[in-house]
């Protein structure tokens, strides 16, 4: 009961200060819209990366193209939610070197919320739409015999990769109150974790994919799951239903997240002065 | 020369700026190890797959992604340079006071890149490639002069790298915000410069046009020096000619920039 | 008396880790904040002064919830404030002299408006405060301004607006007037006057500026090397560390050193004579004096600073430890 109120309470702020961020970027038209824009060439650019590479072959790692943007298409779509919602984490170790992370925490709302929203962009639809764009093209491009599990099991992966990859911001929040200039290294994470799951999981070393699998589940909500839609064989020897556990690794990820948050903000120090 | 030593003075200031972010730096290895290991999975699955891609061999993709990882910060491939400063500055009106030193603009903003290039070359570039050159076969030339070779050609790098975010920061003179320029910056640097895929694998035209521009210079020239994939006096003569043709052109942004702020009166 | 923010030897421990050659680094503690007691009733306005790095600012943030103490016990209307830090909150009202909290790119009332709904204040209370706030920290002319675009001193009446809002029974200064200019000063003094007598609110400020205190404090505490140093009237600040004012007399002419016990002639440059007397005396009854034995042009009474003070109050210690 006390858990959901300080939820709600959480998601309320959260949409109070994502609005003042809306608001304040509205008030530099110009560069809203060329932010808007480059950031939809950015993240297109990044597609036409593989498209480069299918240029020169016809399949990678024996993954064709309407595959691998099938891989493509939920890695970037479930990271740009996350992006959206958390993104700007990255910020917290400047707000704590400046000072101005003691002001949020005077404030009556969870820290967490505040944080996440803070910086909240607009401009951050473009990674969303450009995942949805390349997921849809794919859909209709793979050769699937669909059943109603594999046709539910695709929102279910898009939403359990998105609170993985939230999990992971927070956890990088967390690691940031202890080393506020390390904030690079959850992009190794983020950044990272997304760019491999858009490539099949043949195309790495059997030890790496079991690392990535186990140590950093985010192989499982993506690649497991994507092998079952596209009847192929799962990376690792693992049993048929285990396409379905998603939502159950997000949710210890996320429980794992809250305690190193947790953690960190008892540990925080302030400061100088 | 008594100006020889202020620049130099600027350089090692803009090499221990970044020297005193460790916890910066270690971060920034780890990411570019990881990146680099998730691109040479992907390359030696893409080189399997159509051998001699590019004109390279395996080993030489593998060099090559190393390299890329290596020139990441180093060569500022994404922004986050000198034109961080100008840009801030420039919005801040404390450019003005730049204007008036007795040093040169361009020059001194030069130093102070090369000065963190140097860094990030020596902080954050070795340790990953000197990781890939442990765990992946790479084709390492073993003559010095090859060696020698990169390092001029890394040298003109820095500074066709400088010359082309210097001309973006300028902009914000006229632009006001510097949000739009950064961002262009990063993509053009991203997918120009072939740190995603290698220029010499561009199809087409597409690989004719991005191999003529100045993003050639700054990783695709290196590495085929490094790997003998090309003479290195035609590679420098690229390089420099960008190098003087980005610079000359950001002196006449500098000078309209500078009537500009004179005009406004601070 | 009610006790409203109470501190039992209360006490922050840092670890300091400070690089002592290229790779080797020596682990050591400081003791910021070191058992420190004091309670504060409500309604009180309390000056909270010492140098720099003294544990000032480390004893506020342990008050409103930002840091966890180490040991001893801390209550803020019976409030454990690292414990239930958003509770706190809706009670308590901060404001960070070098921080704002308000929306850079936005108009002034905007962030009103937030506050209105982040603190959930009821829409005749909110609209209520806001009106007294605006007319007394003069700020009418301000709401519909991008917050960038105002000067320090409309800054921080507006921070200060912000952290009333929501009705706080206790508001923390840190530095309020640190850079402002005189008319503003005044104001924001004004105000934290008129706030602690109508409201009742209570107040605890620190600050480096001597005339705050003056003005708005009948009690200051005084913290250095995380001690208490001092807790009392400003006035008995001033005996114990016997401290002295500065009387600054420009006279016609040069004139031979002026003789006017118990103040004492410091420093002589042209007809420019500086005298120091005691901070309990008068100084109406020197310049009245003075006035009349000397022919005089102008002249002007210096405080004393917090420092001096401090420092003499240190000296005046070691003395009775030694004798």
């Amino acid at each position: 009961m006390a858990e959901t109120s300080r939820l709600g309470e959480g998601v309320r702020a959260y949409r109070l200060i994502a609005g003042m961020w809306i608001r304040s970027a509205m008030t530099y038209r110009t560069s809203f819209v060329v932010t808007m824009c480059a950031n939809l060439v950015m993240t297109g650019l990044d597609f036409v990366g593989i498209l480069l590479m299918f240029s020169q072959v016809d399949s990678l790692g024996g993954w064709g193209l309407p595959e691998i943007a099938f891989l493509y298409g939920l890695s970037v779509t479930a990271f740009g939610i996350a992006d959206l919602v958390l993104g700007s984490m990255d910020v917290l170790g400047s707000r704590i070197r400046d000072g101005s992370f003691d002001i949020l925490l005077v404030r009556p709302a969870p820290v967490l919320a505040q944080i996440g929203a803070d910086r909240f962009a607009v401009r951050r639809l473009g990674r969303i739409t450009q995942g949805t764009v390349v997921l849809g093209w794919a859909l209709t491009s793979v050769e699937v015999d669909w059943s109603a599990a594999k046709v539910l099991l695709v929102p279910l992966m898009v939403v359990s990769s998105a609170a993985i990859f939230c999990a992971v911001f927070v956890a990088g929040a967390a690691f940031q109150i202890f080393a506020q200039d390390a904030s690079e290294v959850q992009n190794a994470f983020t950044y990272g974790g997304t760019t491999l799951l858009q490539y099949p999981p043949t195309v790495f070393g059997k030890d790496f994919v079991r690392g990535v699998t186990f140590v950093l589940p985010l192989a499982f909500v993506n690649w497991v799951p994507a092998s079952y839609v596209l009847g192929r064989p799962y990376p690792l020897e693992l049993p048929g239903w285990a396409a379905f556990t998603p939502p159950l690794v997000a949710v210890a990820c996320a429980a794992l997240a809250g305690l190193a948050w947790r953690a960190g903000l008892g540990s925080y120090r302030s400061t100088g002065s | 020369m008594g100006s020889w030593r202020l620049y130099a003075a600027v350089a090692a200031g803009g090499f221990r700026r970044y020297a005193t972010y460790r916890a910066a730096t270690f971060a920034g290895v780890f990411t570019n190890t990881v990146f680099g290991v998730i691109l040479v999975y992907t390359y030696l699955a893409l080189w399997d797959e159509k051998p001699h891609l590019g004109g390279y061999d395996q080993a030489q993709a593998v060099t090559y992604v190393w390299l890329g990882q290596c020139l990441y910060s180093t060569l500022a491939i994404q922004g986050g340079g000198a034109e961080k400063d100008v840009i801030e500055r420039i919005r801040t009106g404390e450019i003005a006071v730049d204007l008036y030193r007795p040093a040169d603009l361009q020059l001194w903003w030069l130093a102070s890149d090369l000065g963190r290039s140097l860094f990030q070359l020596i902080g954050r570039g070795v340790i990953p490639f000197a990781f890939g050159a442990l765990f992946f076969p790479m084709a390492l030339p073993t003559d010095a002069t090859s060696w020698l070779a990169l390092l001029v050609a890394l040298l003109l790098a820095m500074v066709v790298s400088f010359g082309i975010r210097y001309l973006a920061a300028l902009s914000v003179f006229w632009l006001m915000d510097g949000m739009g320029i950064m961002q262009a910056v990063m993509i053009t640097g991203v997918f120009c410069s072939g740190i995603v895929f290698p220029l010499n694998a561009f199809p087409g035209v597409l690989g004719d046009i991005v191999r003529a521009l100045p993003w050639a210079a700054q990783l695709q020239m290196p590495a085929d020096v490094l790997m003998g994939e090309t003479d290195p006096l035609g590679a420098y003569a690229f390089q420099a000619t960008w190098a003087v043709v980005l610079l000359a052109a950001g002196r006449l942004l500098q000078s309209a920039a500078t009537r500009r702020v004179v005009v406004q009166g601070g | 008396m009610d006790a409203f923010i109470e501190l039992d030897r209360v006490e922050k421990v840092f670890d300091v880790r400070k690089k002592t050659g290229f790779l080797k680094r020596e682990r050591r503690q400081v003791r910021a904040v070191d058992s420190i007691s004091f309670t504060v009733a409500r309604g009180e306005m309390v000056g909270y002064i010492g140098p720099n790095g003294a544990g000032k600012s480390t004893t506020i943030k342990m008050l409103t919830g930002i840091l966890t103490p180490s040991g001893g016990r801390l209550r803020v209307a019976g409030i454990d404030p690292s414990r239930e830090r958003t509770r706190l909150a809706h009670r308590i009202g901060v404001v960070f002299g070098q921080r704002t909290t308000l929306w850079w790119d936005l108009p002034l009332i905007d962030s009103y408006r937030l506050m209105h709904r982040m603190y959930r204040i009821p829409d005749a209370r909110y609209r209520e405060n806001l009106d007294r706030c605006v007319e007394l920290l003069e700020l009418v002319d301000l709401l519909d301004v991008p917050v960038r675009q105002l000067s320090l001193g409309q800054r921080m009446r507006g921070d200060i607006a912000a952290a009333l809002l929501h009705d706080p029974e206790v508001l923390y200064l840190d530095e309020p007037t640190i850079g402002l200019d005189v008319i503003s000063k005044a104001k924001v003094r004004g105000f934290l006057r008129e706030l602690n007598t109508e409201r009742g609110t209570t107040v605890l400020l620190t600050t480096h500026d001597l005339q705050d205190i003056e003005q708005l404090c009948s009690r200051v505490m005084v913290i250095d090397h995380g001690r208490l140093m001092y807790d009392g009237p400003l006035a008995g600040l001033h005996e114990v560390g016997e401290s002295e004012r500065t009387l600054v007399v420009d006279l016609e002419r040069e004139l031979p050193p002026i003789v006017a016990a118990p103040a004492r002639v410091v420093r002589v440059e042209g007809p420019r004579q500086w005298l120091a007397f005691p901070a309990s005396e008068s100084a109406a009854a020197l310049v009245a004096r003075v006035a009349a034995e000397y022919p005089l042009v102008d002249l002007s009474v210096r405080e004393p600073d917090i420092e001096a003070v401090i420092a003499k109050m240190y000296a005046g210690e070691a003395e009775k430890a030694v004798s």
